[in-house]
């Protein structure tokens, strides 16, 4: 009752204050009314019972204001006139209040945009139920040498027979399929999941339409079955709900759809259009090997039981597997990770360096604010002084500096949101590795980080200025602003620190982004050992409905060859199974027919690669010793290898290759294949010196293959006629992730670079942040000691002295900025070790080409005011007192 | 003498309560009614008076109503609310429960 009555008062106080003031008013002027009429029949005179009422009243504004206290809101009222007064102080200076909040929108707006980042890919959860049960499990090795290999069948089935601690184990596998036009639509190649049956339910997934896959369909034997994602299914099927039931022909073969997914579901990422049983479309055999590492195993955890738990559990199974086969690639150990961490592992370190830069950079822009308001601060420390004497309280003062701070930080904000939003929009379409990008966007959280930030400027960028300005001398303030010669020696020395924390954090940006920059650099000079100019690569499966037999396919790949090498202006062209420079995609294991047995638990490894005989020379990989493939080793009389150079020294060292035998079981069982030439190494993996690899013959009989096209001139120019050379040998052949070997190498060099520039910019703009401070400061003490200078130049001190006077000051505050930096550095650059390749977090030649360029930078900015003081006439400088 | 700054702290709320406990009053008639009911000895200036009646309205212990007054002018007519009533019996027991003990004291001694 009473609180209602109360919240009444307060709201009428609040719609109502206009109307509430005129009230009162109104209310004192009928008490001096009634005070006149009873003068009056007390027997005064009309005006002098006027003039004793008004005196008996007292002061009336006094009394409206004491009245007016009492109101609720009060508070709200001396914000609006402090914001008043704030704005109105700010446009008188429109050219400050514009820098001001151009360079702190810039500081909140990268700070957004990467908390939106880092928030989105790295801190939400999974859009499933219960997701911290959900890990993933990884094949590992107990001595470390590797944490995260993919699973093999045999172990899966292993894992999900023998342990406890999961209510749900199941595995998938990525894979592209065809699928075939249906009336006159294209042909396309579509990115799936081979999945077990459970992975969908485990995941907590429930069809939009249909139903996901039953245990029976997840068999070798059963009917082919799909699930089409959201996506897929109103794209290509117009969203007709009449499709559950009906086939659709994948890789040649008619497959019945069952269900379709929900829209949200976009896991792992948007290139996956749909999902098959895996049991259905693998081997019992493949399923069952122990050394085949194929697949991603996702588990969930049992109610109460933690990752730790289960992974001592699979550990133990693991091993006993590895007990059993001493001999192959078989691990021996288990490692978990949680799901939303094991997508995520790779960019986690790149993503947080560029938050923690941008934390610099907003740090540094707040600073670089707080000493324009101290500089400020100064030149009115007259009008302080005086408002401090006539007994303005300091609380007073400083929250009027602290609101129009405040209001900077409000319009940067601003500013920076819709800066902030541009600039997520650039970086997800720039980092296409980022995982589940399309789920990134600005939500509650990043706005409440947002008003934070904008909040947390205001008030740092306010307080600093003042809670250091000691006008409480009111007198001292005073004398001070008459003499110009030495003013506020105080401000200058705060505005010096505040400068070499802003340079040491530059130094510290710097650093990091040179390391960065110099690791790119590294990468991207290295040399690949094949043609990566000018080269055009199209990837193409062979669907086995139409090429069933290894004859057709080797006569495919002989009339494309063909054809395509009788166009003009292709240099060469040959057939691959995997280009070079796409990373470790395909090793398996062999033996040398020669060499007496391995000792247990060692083997031989390689990269695997099946090549047509033309591909050497196409892709200029020369080579060294015998002889490339020749088009007779085809078919089942495909019987020669090559190897490159790496093999050798590996497992031919002081013995010549040539004529030995490699009997590779897993692609070649039962057959030797001799060794007819070495070519020289290639790099698959630019952060990787090359691997072993072995060339078998592509003509043995192969469905998916890229073709790799050199060229004389652009490469992309090419793209159109070749693709027309594989329609006219097929027309239902899709053609798949046309690009050019630059971009090939260049996607595996993205997150680099893309660390490195933004990187580099963010500490650009610090650089240009700090020798804006560096300016300003100095110009403020050439300013504040004019006469001083004058006076000296007028005693005869020469010029140039007092060039070196004026550039020490500017100078003493970056180099302590800059030792400061270089210390702080020391400590940080560990952080990104992870992130470089090919240089160390202290490098010598980064540290020094920072710090060269840092007080290159300073003495620039220092220059002109120093200058400009040398340059001072004594008569003006000492008339202007 | 008199003047409400010699008044106990607290006291000037107490005596408003009171004054406009049987009917609704405007501000003028409130201190009016003090002097003459205390025979002139508290006079309540405006500069107390009426920062002590908007607080009390807005703690929501009086409520304000406008009519004419006997001037012919609209004016603020303060009335007692229940919250109020029962603040004015707890001011007036604590009141009551003050005095005697001071008359106790200064009887004492």
């Amino acid at each position: 009752m009473r609180w209602a009555e109360k919240m009444r008062m307060r709201l009428q106080m609040l719609m109502h204050r206009g109307r509430e003031a005129k009230r009162l008013e109104a209310e004192l002027q009928d008490h001096l009314e009634h005070q006149i009429a009873e003068n009056l029949a007390a027997g005064m005179g009309a005006e002098e019972a006027r003039q004793a009422a008004l005196r008996s009243f007292g002061n009336p504004t006094l009394l409206r204001e004491q009245a007016r206290e009492s109101w609720s809101w009060n508070w709200m009222e001396a914000l609006v006139r402090d914001a008043r007064i704030g704005t109105r102080t700010l446009l008188r200076t429109p050219g400050f209040a514009l820098t001001a909040i151009l360079v702190m929108a810039l500081g909140i707006g990268a700070n957004v945009a990467l908390f939106t980042l880092v928030r989105s890919v790295l801190l939400r959860p999974l859009p499933f139920e219960n997701q911290n049960q959900l890990v993933e499990v990884f094949e590992a090795r107990s001595d470390g040498s590797y944490q995260d290999n993919i699973v093999a069948g045999g172990s899966f089935a292993r894992w999900r027979e023998q342990s406890k601690s999961f209510s749900s184990l199941a595995i998938k596998k990525w894979i592209e399929y065809d699928l075939a036009g249906a009336g006159n639509q294209l042909p396309e190649v579509v990115g799936a999941e081979m999945a077990s049956w459970n992975m969908l339910p485990l995941l907590g997934v429930k069809p939009a339409l249909g139903r996901f896959f039953t245990a029976a369909e997840d068999q070798p034997g059963a009917n082919a079955t799909v699930v089409l994602t959201w996506g897929l299914w109103k794209r290509r099927y117009g969203g007709d709900p009449g499709i559950v039931g009906r086939t659709v022909l994948i890789d040649a073969k008619a497959y019945t759809v069952v269900g379709i997914l929900p829209a949200w579901f976009r896991w792992p990422d948007a290139k996956v259009q749909l999902w098959t049983p895996l049991y259905h479309e693998r081997s019992p055999k493949l399923m069952q090997m122990f050394d085949a590492h194929n697949f991603d195993v996702v588990g969930r955890l049992r109610p109460g039981v933690t990752i730790a738990q289960a992974g001592g559990e699979l550990n133990a199974v693991q091993r006993e597997i590895r007990r059993e086969h001493p001999n192959g690639p078989v691990s021996d150990a288990v490692n978990l990770r949680p799901l939303v961490d094991a997508e995520t592992y790779e960019v986690k370190t790149g993503l947080y360096a560029l938050l923690g830069a941008t934390l610099c950079l907003l740090l540094i822009a707040c600073l670089n604010i707080a000493n324009l308001l101290v500089a400020r601060a100064a030149s009115r420390s007259k009008e302080t002084a005086i408002r401090t004497a006539l007994g303005g309280s300091r609380i007073r003062l400083i929250r009027e500096q602290v609101t129009e701070s405040t209001l900077l930080s409000c319009a940067s904000g601003l500013l920076g949101l819709v800066f902030a939003d541009g600039l997520v929009r650039w970086l997800i379409s720039t980092r296409e590795d980022i995982p589940r990008a399309d789920a990134i966007h600005m939500d509650g959280v990043v706005m409440l980080f947002a008003l934070a930030a904008i909040a947390g400027c205001g008030l740092l960028a306010g307080l600093i200025p003042a809670l250091t300005s000691r006008d409480t001398k009111v007198l001292t303030a005073l004398q001070e602003q008459g003499r110009s010669h030495s003013g506020g020696r105080g401000r200058a020395r705060l505005r010096q620190t505040l400068l070499a924390l802003e340079v040491g954090l530059t130094v510290v940006l710097l650093i990091g982004a040179g390391l960065l920059l110099r690791s790119y650099q590294q990468l991207r000079s290295v040399n690949m050992g094949f043609a990566t100019h000018n080269v055009l690569t199209m990837r193409m499966n062979l669907p086995k409905g139409s090429y069933s037999t290894d004859a057709q396919r080797v006569s495919f790949f002989e009339q494309l060859l063909e054809r395509v090498r009788a166009v003009p202006g292709i240099a060469g062209a040959g057939l691959t199974t995997n280009i070079p420079g796409e990373g470790r995609d395909w090793d398996d294991v062999f033996t040398i027919h020669e060499h007496p047995p391995l000792p247990q638990g060692q083997v031989l490894d390689a990269l695997t690669r099946f090549v047509d005989p033309g591909y050497f020379a196409a892709m200029e990989i020369p080579v060294l010793e015998g002889q490339g493939l020749d088009a007779s080793d085809r078919l089942s009389a495909a019987d020669a290898v090559v190897v490159n150079q790496e093999l050798v020294k590996e497992d031919f060292p002081n013995e010549d290759p040539i004529g030995r035998h490699i009997d590779g079981d897993v692609n070649f069982p039962g057959k030797s294949l001799r060794i007819v030439g070495v070519v020289g190494n290639t790099r698959d993996d630019l952060a990787h010196d090359p691997w072993p690899v072995i060339y078998y013959p592509l003509y043995s009989g192969q469905r998916g293959v890229s073709l790799v096209v050199r060229t004389r001139g652009p490469a992309a120019m090419f793209a159109l006629p070749v693709q027309k050379v594989i329609a006219s040998l097929d027309r239902n052949l899709p053609v798949a992730h046309v690009l050019t070997m630059e971009q090939v190498i260049g996607e595996s060099t993205v997150d680099a670079r893309f660390d490195a520039t933004l990187l580099l910019a963010f500490a650009v703009l610090s650089l240009l942040l700090a020798m804006v401070g560096l300016f300003g400061v100095l110009s403020f003490l050439v300013a504040q000691r004019t006469t001083e200078i004058g006076v000296r130049i007028a005693l005869g001190s020469p010029r140039d002295r007092i060039v070196r006077l004026m550039l020490g000051d500017g100078l003493r505050p970056a180099l302590w900025g800059l030792v400061l930096g270089l210390a702080a550095s020391v400590g940080v650059t560990r952080l990104i070790t992870s992130l470089l390749f090919g240089t160390q977090p202290l490098d010598p030649m980064v540290f020094v080409v920072v710090s060269v360029t840092l007080l290159l930078v300073a003495a620039v900015a220092c220059l002109l005011p120093a200058w400009r003081a040398s340059r001072l006439d004594p008569i003006v400088a000492l008339r202007s007192e | 003498m008199g003047k409400p700054n010699d008044l106990v702290q607290g006291t000037l709320d107490l005596l408003i309560l009171r004054t406009v406990a049987p009917e609704p009053m405007h501000g003028w008639a409130i201190a009016k009614r003090i002097q003459q009911i205390s025979h002139e000895v508290l006079q309540v200036q405006q500069g107390s008076l009426y920062p002590a009646l908007h607080r009390l309205e807005q703690q929501g212990w009086i409520r304000a109503k406008w009519a004419e007054s006997e001037t012919g002018r609209q004016a603020k007519f303060y009335a007692l609310t229940a919250a109020g009533k029962k603040q004015l019996e707890e001011e007036t027991a604590n009141w009551n429960r003050l005095s005697a003990a001071i008359d106790l004291v200064i009887a004492g001694a």
